[in-house]
Parts: C-alpha cells; structure tokens; sequence
C-alpha cells in the first residue's frame, strides 16, 4: 500500500538520533499515522445496521452499483485514529501560541459550560420566537456591551468573520455613498501599508481602487501622504489600529479628521481590539465602522474549534445601512427584525443566514460578564505588558523593527540575521524544534523578514520566561556564524521535517486518491 | 534597446514601440520561490503606475505596476506552468507581458541600469 500520496516530506534520518529506526516506523508516541482511507477493510463496519426494508426503487436508473469508496472501520480504529491525530496537532491549550495578528489567548473554559446549556446548546434557529426569548434576550445583551465598550450607537451582529465584517462595513459605506449620489464619483480606498491584508482584498472586491498610503520611519501611516492622497474620488480609510506593526496609530484624531473633511469614511478594522479593550473607545477617534472579531478579542474559539464572529459597530451616520436582522424590544417581549416591513432605514440587506454566529455570541457574552469592564481593561494591560516584556528580553540579541515600546505585539526584523546564513523562515522552523508553534512571519510586509510576536495576556511569567530564553538561545547561535547548516535542517524533532512549501504551492495535491492496489483490494 | 528601472522593481526592454516588462533580479529574490504569476490578458489598456500583474511567493502577494502607459499586446502565457522561470531568468524567460506603448515619455522617468543598481544598493 502506498502510504506517501499527497505528502511532501518523509522520515529523514538525523544526525541527532542515532537510534536504529523502528520496526513500526513510530518513535515512542510519535505515531506514523496513515490517512484514514489508508486504514481498514472493506465491509469492516462500527456498527450493525439493520437490512433496509424491501422498497420500490424510484431513483429512476441513478442507483449507485459501483464502490462508494468509504473505508472499513470498526469504532476502536476510528477512535485511536482522530485521537492520534489530535496528538500530532499544537493548540493554545498545549502552550504559548505566539502568532502575532490573531490574539491566540486561552479560551476560558467557563464559556463552554455556558454554551452547552441545554437552553442554549439545543436551540433551534427556527424555533417559534415566543420560545427563544432568552437567545434574543443574549444577543441584545452582547450588541449593548460591544457598543458600550466601542462607544458606537449601533452594531450589526450577523457577520461570521473579520473579512466578512469588512465587508458589512464597507457595503455600509458605498450605501451610504449611493445615497448622496456620490457612489460613482467616490471610487478609491486608502489601505495604509500597515493594515491588515484582507482591506485592500475587501475593499477591490467591492468594487473600489485600492490606493496604498505609506507608512513612515515610525511604523505609522504618514499623514502628509494621506493628506495628499484624500480628495472627491476618496470612499474611505481601511485602517487597522493597533496596526499590524503593533503600534499605535498616534496621529488617528487627526487621521480621521482629515478623512471626514474630505467626505469619506473611516473604516476601522477591529482586528487588534484586544490591545485597547477598555482603555480606547473606537468610537471616541471618529470611526465609521469597525468590525469585531470575536474569536480574538472575546476568546471565542479560532479555526477547528469553531467558527469566527465579526459583529460590526456603526456611526449614526451608516447605522441605517445596518443589515438584516436586529433585535428588537416591545415591552418585554424580543422580537426580530427581518425584512422591509419591520424596519425603517435602507438596510443593506442581509449577510448571514439566521442571526448569526449563536454560538460564539454566547462564548463571547460568557467571557465579558466574567470578566466584567474591570477586568476587560485589565486584559489590554496585561496583554500590551506581556508583548513589551517580550520587547524588552529579547531587543538585545533580535532587531526590533521599530524604536520605542509597542502595543500587544513585538515585531521585529531580520536585522539581528544579517550575514548570518539564517533566515526567518529558518529561525521559525528551529522554534518548531523548541515545541512552539512560530510567530508570524513575513508579515507585515513593510518589514524585512518581519517575525510578529502576539503573546497575549494568557501566558504566565514563567511561561514566557521560557520562551524568551527559548528565542535568546536560538538568536545567539544564529550569530555564533556556525548554526547555519543546523537551522537549515530543522525541525529535527518534528513528526516530518522541512517540508518543501514551493513544490506544495506550485503542484498542490489536494485530494487522496486511492492508489491500485487499493481499488483493487477494495472490489 | 535598453532597459530602464521603475522604484518597484519593474524592468522594461524597449524595442521599437513594444515594451517587455518583468521584474528584476532583486525583486525575485526578496520574494523567494515564485509559486503562482496572473499576468494581464492581451488587448487590455493600462495607464502608467496601474496594478496589472499579480506574482506570488511562498513568502507574499505582490501587485506588479506598468511603468508605462499602452496596450497589452502579449502576455507570458508559460508562466502559468512555469512560475519559477521568474526566479530562474527574471530578465528573459520570466517576463511577463508586452505592451504597445502608448506614451515613450512615460520612460523618462524610470531608472536606466547604474541608477537603478544604485538604488538596490541603498535598499540593503
């Protein structure tokens, strides 16, 4: 059977372990693992199931005849198998997840419990509203917290993601725009070259040119330029703040000022809320809009463990653009607004089905009333603190890309790597080896072979302690000028080792396909 | 012939009215393995300056500007196959497309080939 299709690297024997190889090919717990339609036999099934009962065929000729290709596994295989999996997989609940951009903090377990209610956990979004009083009654409570702590009047909060969010925002902006007969002549969007990488996406998606403001020497967005670029043709600003630099953007009152004087909108991208949560008011800066990523910010779980929430605050100004649907209180019943008859203003219609994101809403609602506005403010302190701690221990042997103290997250450049043999793509495989997942790196792009550290506020001093010395060690043997060979080799330890990402870019294998020896054994 | 520079790493060869544009030796190497090139369809006018052409890396996505006006008359169809050609041979076989210019004096403002080497050198 073969067992390398669609992967790209293989056990290669290292220096490191002169161990003769296994007859498994497993080292101790690290398993070699086929994929699960490499595993069975066929007709082996989990369960009994009961001969369907004798009925008249009325699939008209489609009958499937052929193999429906599924493997053969009893439930023990099944079981060992994902578990076995779920080994090889790092998370947030293994360690310190530095990836800068995306606040991997600790989802607090509380908000499981919460979620799992039966009144929450087993509701039905098309259960009769008379019966889903408390759901409403939850949303309605997350929307007013989300305006409070933003200082916006209004909140649209179907989005499911950030990008998805950014697109709510800026659909709410051309409506707006169409609504002063100005959509036509206002075609151009500002992206400075520290925001996120999904405005100038979102922005060219709908419609708009997406002009680039540079940022200057101090990592901010250079204001003369801005200045310079506004005029009749500007839509908006997509800034991200704190941007992506990890900074914070000092000149934004008059950023959004210089925005407003010229007619256009300010779209705020809420992505690094977490730095200021509680300490700024979005609102208080003169944003439009702003999305909300509730999967960052308000714990809400992050790719596998569920799917992301972006709720978006909206100005007076395109709070009437607001999509479909909104709570809505009559005394003390909740009731939703869902289509023209219901509501005033010109929503933009509707994102989303249903009401969004239920699940998250109640995570993220489980994870501000524990934490309460106290405690929301002091989880910015904390997570600015770690990232300048991170800052401080490390600024001696890496190259910060800019002076002076950042918000939630440390960047650095490849400065302290020059002539070194070393690259950042090397320094973060050799991180892999330390047993932590890698920064982000390569990102922003306005900084050479940038690594972007977000430790968040969930790590313990000691915690970080160790990966700071993780980090100084792997820096000074980069130096040393002799590791060079040996940071082109990692991840040593790791269940494959380098893996080649341009043959993976340039030839995708993107399904298994059963080899013939499999089609074989399987008819 | 020559070859002349933009401030984003674009080269352009100039032969008769017909423009080649890629991009240059520095530019492929800042971007590492070039994975994937969307190169403009022939026919298409571009103004000087404008987003034309995408190349991607391992590392980034990067838009490619015109450095001058015209028409697209020919795009570099093997790199669909082939992006690495624009590792390989950024200056011949990794080009991306041709343009009819539109205005030769777009070109007076590009670099010619010691001012742009220059300029890579002030970069590093």
């Amino acid at each position: 059977m073969d067992r390398s299709q669609g992967r790209t690297g293989g056990i290669v024997s290292d220096g490191a372990s002169a161990a003769p190889a296994t007859f498994t090919g497993n080292k101790a717990l690290q398993i070699e693992e086929p994929l699960i339609f490499e595993m069975g036999q066929p007709g082996r099934c989990g369960v009994d199931l009961p001969e369907p009962p004798k009925v008249k065929d009325r699939l008209n000729g489609l009958r499937r005849t052929g193999e429906i290709g599924l493997p053969g596994l009893s439930e023990p295989q099944v079981v060992q198998h994902y578990t076995r999996l779920s080994q090889k997989n790092y998370a947030i609940d293994m360690g310190v997840y530095p990836l800068g951009s995306c606040t991997m903090k600790h989802n607090p377990r509380i908000n499981e419990k919460v979620a799992r209610l039966p009144g929450i956990g087993d509701l039905h979004p098309l259960q009769p509203v008379s019966t889903v009083q408390g759901a409403l009654a939850l949303i309605d409570a997350l929307a007013h917290w989300l305006k409070t702590l933003t200082g916006m009047p209004a909140v649209a909060m179907s989005p499911a993601a950030g990008a998805h969010g950014e697109m709510c925002g800026m659909m709410a902006i051309a409506a707006a725009l169409e609504a002063k007969g100005e959509r036509a002549e206002r075609k151009i969007v500002l992206a400075p070259e520290s925001a996120h990488g999904t405005n100038p996406a979102t922005a060219a998606a709908l419609g708009f040119i997406v002009k680039p403001i540079p940022a200057n020497d101090r990592g901010r967005v250079d204001l003369a330029a801005l200045k310079a670029a506004l005029g009749p043709e500007v839509a908006a600003i997509m800034l991200t703040n704190p941007n992506t630099c990890g900074l914070f953007e000092s000149e934004i009152i008059e950023i959004s000022q210089a925005v407003h004087e010229a007619g256009a909108y300010f779209y705020c991208d809420g992505a690094n809320f977490n730095a200021i949560v509680g300490r700024v008011r979005p609102g208080d800066l003169g944003v439009d809009c702003m999305h909300i990523n509730l999967h960052k910010t308000f714990s809400t779980p992050h790719g596998g463990g569920g799917p992301g929430a972006g709720p978006v605050v909206l100005s007076a100004a395109l709070a009437p653009y607001a999509p479909y649907p909104w709570i809505v209180k009559n005394g003390d019943t909740w009731s939703v607004a869902e289509d023209g008859s219901t509501v005033d203003g010109t929503p933009l219609g509707r994102l989303k089905a249903f009401h969004g994101q239920m699940g998250m809403f109640t995570r993220a609602l489980a994870y501000i009333m524990s934490h309460g506005a106290d405690g929301l403010k002091q989880v910015a302190e904390d997570a600015v603190l770690s990232a300048n701690y991170v800052m401080a221990a490390l600024k001696d042997v890496m190259t910060p890309a800019f002076e002076g103290p950042c918000m939630h997250e440390a960047l650095f450049d490849d400065g302290f790597l020059k002539d070194t043999g070393v690259s950042t793509l090397d320094f973060a495989k050799a991180m892999i080896d330390e047993g932590y997942h890698p920064m982000t790196m390569y990102f922003p792009l306005v900084v050479h072979g940038a690594m972007l550290v977000e430790p968040t506020e969930s790590q313990a001093k000691e915690d970080l302690d160790l990966f700071i010395g993780a980090l100084r060690s792997l820096a000074e043997r980069a130096k040393s000028g002799t590791a060079a060979e040996d940071f082109k080799a990692a991840p040593r330890f790791a269940p494959r080792r380098r893996l080649d990402e341009t043959l993976a870019a340039r030839k995708p294998v993107l399904r298994w396909r059963p080899s013939n020896s499999f089609k074989q054994a399987a008819e | 012939m020559s070859v002349k520079y933009s401030n984003e790493h674009e080269w352009i060869r100039v032969e008769g009215d017909v423009g080649t544009v890629g991009i240059s030796p520095y530019a492929q190497e800042q971007l590492g393995d070039v994975v994937f090139v969307d190169v403009p369809q022939a026919g298409r006018k571009v103004t000087k300056g404008e987003s034309v052409a995408v190349v991607e890396s391992v590392k980034a996505a990067s838009d490619i500007y015109s450095p001058a006006a015209g028409e697209v008359i020919e795009a570099n169809a093997a790199l669909a196959e082939t992006p690495g050609d624009v590792n390989a041979d950024p200056m011949g076989k990794g080009w991306f497309f041709k343009l009819r210019l539109g205005n030769p004096a777009d070109l007076d403002g590009l670099m010619d080939q010691a001012a742009y080497d220059a300029f890579v050198k002030s970069l590093s």
